[in-house]
């Protein structure tokens, strides 16, 4: 607990370093939109994406490993810089310079060459040898005002490339946006590539993929505990809807087997306690259970189905689905005085809400005229706005740890498929190609990069 | 079988009939009689209709077992509540389970494609929980039911279409 304070007061301090930082930096660079400070990339009204140019690295190694490395490392970095959705990246064919030819640091660089493109931010790579180590220097610049932003140098080689681009990338967004924590994220999901359904893991931009059941039945609702110790999810691999919660490193398991369904797991924000939905007593409550799967206490008292919840960031609310006014709709409860309010109005399907990181919104699934669209809705209950629209059937938002993404499924192009999106509704992409189809995505912080 | 369907429909319609006329309901959206969704809860409601057909000519036992288990009980979108037909094809199946005493029953409660996954779930769990307690009001003992829902895992019918939606939104009946 105390290293998590700890922790805790680190990030508030570097978030306040890294705003400082870059309202200054916005201020000078665009005036007229500098004054919003804080929350310049977040304003929908201001929202643009930045165009950034990312040439390829200069390799001075003059080895083989170094000339790929540096084809390699700036693809690698422009990419997962577009992810972010915050960038807008020039086209290659529009460059008038070429840093990998003509030297990456300020003084070699004609920053018109950049400005006449239309860049504002400018990335330039070079790998550098000393003695036996390979090191990649990396420099953020801005352009109008030619000066270096950031500077930044990591020892690199094969294997560890994209571990220091997305470390080099989360510096990057940190000062341009005050947000972190998108670059350590893990997606959890289902995939039916095995024929079965299973649950698979990947890193925050589809990378990676890992099958990490091998029940070979049906599965639902994967979701992990914040520090990325615990799995909880639905399977009826012994006939029956029962939660598992999988302790991932000893991969002890715990077993909730109520008679009925037990499902739709979520975890309280860092702890060991989530809630879920079990029908043993005739209809769906939602229960607050221990990471071991202990009852704790009943948190929903109403006939009819009770299922979905998603906390609040500070986890003293609960939103969640229910039946209890006839059709589903998403509804919140105080967890201290159990008062509940109805949150969604309009239409007559409304499931599957997702609580935002920065608390003020929730994201969900509503149904209009039989088809499913993500929608978000102020936690006031104004502000309601549709993500998707005409594009096949959208289901489980989730957010990302920094609140910028929203990952959904959607059959859009034929089979479920992982998607992702701004919180805008913007630049909705595939998130990752597998065999089979993939669904039920959970966006979840994981704070040690070591546990996969 | 179709002198048995026939006279199950001609009490249903005069109960139909009689209720609407005795409850003074402001809306009747479809012919058949609202049915209270919480049929557990409410024992009260459970309609007096026609008792359990036991047809003139001996049956064959093998086709009211297999009736018993190939006869699903539909429902309407977003609804657990029980249908006048569905509610006949239960009286038929409360009969059978009593007369074999040594037949137990899971009833799987299935919804259609449409909707969100947990929330299909939940309410397949709806599905099946309506019929066993609607066995259970017809006497049969809840020992011997059980239920589970699949939710929207299993469609007997896979097209996109309304037909098989509407086939798809079950309860299934198996014998142990």
């Amino acid at each position: 607990m105390e290293v998590k304070k700890k922790n805790m007061r680190a990030e508030a301090i570097g978030k306040c370093l890294g705003l400082c930082l870059a309202a200054l930096v916005l201020g000078l660079m665009v005036p007229e939109q500098g004054r919003a400070g804080y929350d310049y990339l977040d304003i929908k009204k201001y929202f643009k994406k930045i165009p950034t140019a990312v040439p390829r690295f200069q390799d001075s190694t003059g080895t083989e490993s170094g000339d790929s490395m540096a084809r390699e490392g700036s693809k690698l970095l422009e990419d997962t810089l577009d992810f972010t959705r915050y960038f807008r990246m020039i086209d290659h064919g529009a460059f008038l310079e070429y840093p990998h030819e003509t030297g990456v640091s300020a003084e070699k660089i004609n920053f018109r060459n950049w400005t006449g493109i239309g860049a504002e931010l400018l990335i330039t790579g070079g790998l550098v040898k000393d003695g036996e180590d390979t090191w990649l220097e990396l420099r953020l610049f801005d352009t109008f005002k030619s000066k270096l932003m950031l500077g930044k140098r990591y020892k690199i080689d094969a294997a560890n490339q994209r571990k220091v681009i997305r470390k080099f990338c989360a510096e990057v967004v940190k000062l341009l946006t005050g947000l972190e924590g998108l670059f350590d994220s893990k997606i959890v999901f289902i995939s039916t590539g095995t024929g079965k359904k299973e649950v698979f893991i990947c890193d925050f931009d589809g990378y990676d993929p890992k099958q990490i059941t091998n029940d070979r039945s049906i599965i639902h609702s994967p979701a992990m505990s914040a520090d990325g110790k615990y799995l909880a999810y639905t399977s009826y691999k012994r006939g029956n809807p029962d939660l598992y919660i999988m302790e991932r490193g000893s991969k002890k398991e715990f077993i909730v087997n109520q008679k009925g369904s037990n499902m739709s797991p979520a975890w309280l924000p860092g702890e060991a306690t989530l809630a879920a939905s079990l029908s043993f007593s005739g209809d769906q409550e939602i229960y607050l259970l221990t990471a071991t799967g202990k009852m704790i206490k009943r948190l929903t008292r109403s006939w009819d189905i009770d299922v979905s919840p998603s906390f609040s960031p500070d986890g003293r609310q609960m939103a969640f689905v229910s039946k209890r006014a006839g059709t589903p709709q998403i509804f919140i409860q105080d967890l201290q005085t159990e008062q509940t309010r109805r949150l969604t109005f309009e239409g007559r399907y409304n499931t599957s809400p997702a609580w935002s990181p920065k608390g003020d919104t929730i994201a969900y699934a509503a149904m209009e005229g039989g088809q499913l669209n993500i929608n978000v809705i102020g936690v006031d209950g104004n502000n309601l706005k549709a993500l998707t629209q005409q594009a096949g059937d959208n289901e489980s938002p989730t957010w990302s740890p920094d609140g910028s993404l929203i990952a959904f499924s959607s059959n859009r192009d034929g089979a479920e498929r992982l998607y992702v999106m701004s919180k805008f509704g913007d630049d909705q992409r595939r998130l990752l190609t597998l065999p089979g189809a993939q669904k039920e995505p959970k966006w979840s912080y994981i704070a040690d990069n070591n546990q996969n | 079988m179709k002198t048995k369907l026939f006279k199950g429909l001609m009490l249903m319609t005069m109960l139909a009939a009689l209720l609407v006329t005795v409850s003074c309901q402001k809306k009747v959206e479809t012919a058949a009689p609202e049915v209270p969704k919480d049929t557990s809860v409410s024992t009260t409601a459970t309609p007096k209709a026609p008792p359990p057909s036991v047809p003139s000519t001996t049956p064959m036992v093998d086709s009211e077992k297999e009736a018993f288990t190939s006869e699903d009980i539909n429902f309407a979108f977003d609804d657990s509540s029980l249908s006048a037909t569905a509610q006949e094809i239960l009286q038929r199946k409360a009969a059978y389970m009593k007369k074999n005493a040594a037949v137990n029953a899971v009833i799987e409660g299935h919804c259609d494609e449409r909707g969100t996954t947990e929330y299909n779930i939940a309410l397949g769990d709806r599905r099946a929980q309506s019929a066993k307690s609607f066995l259970v009001d017809l006497g049969v003992a809840s020992t011997r039911l059980t239920t589970i829902s699949y939710g929207e895992e299993m469609p007997v019918d896979p097209r996109q279409t309304e037909e098989a939606y509407a086939k798809n939104r079950r309860a299934h009946f198996l014998a142990k």
